[in-house]
């Protein structure tokens, strides 16, 4: 009763410290006379792009047909090759009757075409998520062999998680691509997604295990009393009831995997980051792109953690 | 059935051995109900657990059916799949249904059909009085019901053995009857049983055979009425008078 009573207070204690947050923040940007260029922003998400659309061959306009917005050319060459172009109705550059040689241009085309913040995302998006599959398998794998009763597989489970956890990501990230890409002629795509799947991997690895601790000594005997053999026990048993444990720490770590995987810009992987650092060196709207990169992390992350809510939620039905 | 010979099993502790089952030699017929009792940490749960391998023996050797479980190279999950086992915390899987628990095994392991593992579990299950719950979770049901459940799943392997690991022991008292009126009537329908329990009542009314275990060792073996009305050795008649 006594906090109802008093929401209101701290409600507007919370509005009144961003508000003056914010406020700060703008009295300081004022002093410094940067000059917003918001207006500039868009574009680099999706832009309208004028295309030529040229001629293929030398020939003539044999006849012009408009259709709403859009207007389609047949050209017809001397030797009687045909070809139809679609182009803007209002950027048609030709009439009727009209000689056209090879490469000139008909009219115009306008297109949404994606910009390069866009375009950074989407690499982003992808190198996180084939970094994601690829630690969940090594960290699987490397879980399982850490829980091993084989001293080799445990004593390289345990090397591989300690030597990956004990160095920095951005050093892993250039021994990967200037030692490791270099010896064997790896892309730099490959050698980004592999350092970060070897660097969530052994993440993922410690949590599988705790995973696996976790769940009762019995659920593994009851399976095995009952003639499951160790892998369909595992699979079965022990697994399904880890994971659902283990995917707030697990969602997390993926959480951090799209985050880290800003530091595959050091080796000119043109993700989010690399994106928006070309960007505000040609058009030094520094502040402008960099809450713009920022936002766009931050939907992501958290468009991934609201479906990891959604699903702990589904899995809950059994508890 | 089950014939050990002379089952040693030593723990290794930080501060030495303990020999938690010394030299145990028991003979199980086939049909027959043997009731282990004794004070807590006199090895018999351990020496259950040996009797399907979830816990490895030092010395000796167990047959079961024939089939020594020291010898390295005998199927384990082919032995264990004809030796049921119910343990003292139910051990349900708790992310499968109730009718699930019971078809897993039978998938995995017998490699029934769909239908036919149906027909078993829901059979089982209304032997065990389980009527309505099938498509539960356990965490629903009372402890009771889960252990009625848990030895439904051991019985949907058509075990020829049934080894019982202190049934009634994380139970309420008023859901003992439950699980022991369903024991019972394995008991009477010629099932093979290896009970470690405190239910003294049950050990009288359902027992071939009583067993009294007390530092890893056999200390007195007869007939129910034998044991609760005649204890020859001075630590049954101790812990006899204890429990009852």
């Amino acid at each position: 009763m006594k906090y109802q009573q008093h929401g209101w207070f701290w409600r507007l204690l919370l509005v009144v410290i961003l508000l003056a947050g914010a406020g700060q923040m703008w009295y300081a940007v004022n002093n410094v006379e940067y000059q917003w260029g918001w207006q500039n922003i868009p574009r680099y998400f999706f832009y309208k792009a004028d295309t030529p659309v040229k001629a293929p061959f030398d020939s003539t306009v044999t006849a012009i047909t408009v259709e709403g917005d859009s207007a389609t050319v047949l050209l017809t060459s001397e030797s009687g090759e045909k070809a139809s172009l679609t182009v803007d109705a209002k950027d048609l550059r030709v009439k009727a009757g009209e000689e056209l040689f090879d490469d000139d241009t008909a009219g115009y085309l306008h297109q949404w075409k994606t910009g390069q913040l866009m375009k950074g995302l989407w690499v982003t998006i992808w190198i996180s998520a084939v970094s994601s599959v690829v630690a969940l398998i090594i960290g699987m794998v490397a879980g399982l062999c850490r829980l091993s009763s084989n001293f080799t597989l445990r004593g390289l489970a345990g090397l591989y998680i300690e030597v990956i956890r004990g160095t920095p990501l951005l050093v892993q990230i250039y021994i990967a691509y200037f030692l490791i890409g270099t010896v064997y002629n790896l892309n730099r795509e490959v050698c980004g997604i592999g350092a970060l799947s070897l660097f969530a991997g052994a993440y993922v690895a410690e949590i599988i295990r705790a995973g696996i601790q976790a769940i009762p000594k019995g659920q593994a005997e009851a399976a095995r009393s009952l003639g499951m053999n160790s892998f369909q026990t595992m699979k079965d048993v022990v697994l399904p009831q880890a994971f659902k444990k283990i995917l707030p720490p697990l969602a997390g770590q993926f959480i951090s995997l799209i985050k880290d995987s800003s530091l595959v810009s050091i080796i000119s992987i043109i993700d989010l980051t690399k994106a928006g650092r070309d960007i505000a060196s040609s058009t030094f709207a520094t502040f402008e792109i960099w809450i713009s990169v920022a936002a766009m992390y931050f939907v992501i992350t958290t468009l991934l953690s609201q479906l990891v809510y959604y699903m702990e939620r589904r899995f809950r039905i059994s508890d | 059935m089950i014939k050990t010979e002379n089952v040693i099993k030593v723990f290794h502790t930080g501060s030495g051995e303990v020999r938690a089952v010394d030299g145990v030699t028991l003979h199980v017929k086939s049909g027959e109900v043997v009731v282990i009792v004794g004070p807590s940490g006199s090895g018999k749960s351990t020496f259950l657990r040996c009797l399907n391998g979830l816990e490895n023996f030092s010395e000796g050797h167990i047959r079961i059916d024939g089939q020594d479980l020291a010898d390295r190279h005998v199927n384990m999950n082919k032995v264990r799949a004809e030796v049921g086992m119910v343990f003292q915390q139910f051990n349900l899987f708790p992310h499968k249904t109730v009718l699930e628990n019971l078809t897993l095994a039978q998938y995995r392991v017998r490699h029934r059909s769909k239908k036919e593992a149906l027909i078993k579990a829901e059979a089982l299950l209304k032997k065990v009085g389980i009527h309505a719950k099938v498509d539960e979770y356990p965490s629903r049901l009372s402890g009771g019901q889960q252990q009625r459940v848990a030895i439904a799943r051991a019985l949907a392997m058509d075990p020829k053995v049934m080894l019982f690991d202190e049934p009634t022991s994380a139970l309420d008292p008023e859901m003992v009857g439950e699980v022991l009126d369903v024991m019972k009537q394995l008991a009477r329908e010629g099932m093979t049983m290896v009970v470690v329990t405190h239910e003294m009542g049950f050990a009288r009314e359902v027992a071939d055979r009583v067993i009294f275990m007390d530092e890893g060792k056999i200390v007195e073996e007869g007939t129910p009425e034998h044991f609760f009305t005649a204890p020859r050795e001075e630590r049954a008649k101790l812990f006899l008078k204890q429990v009852l």
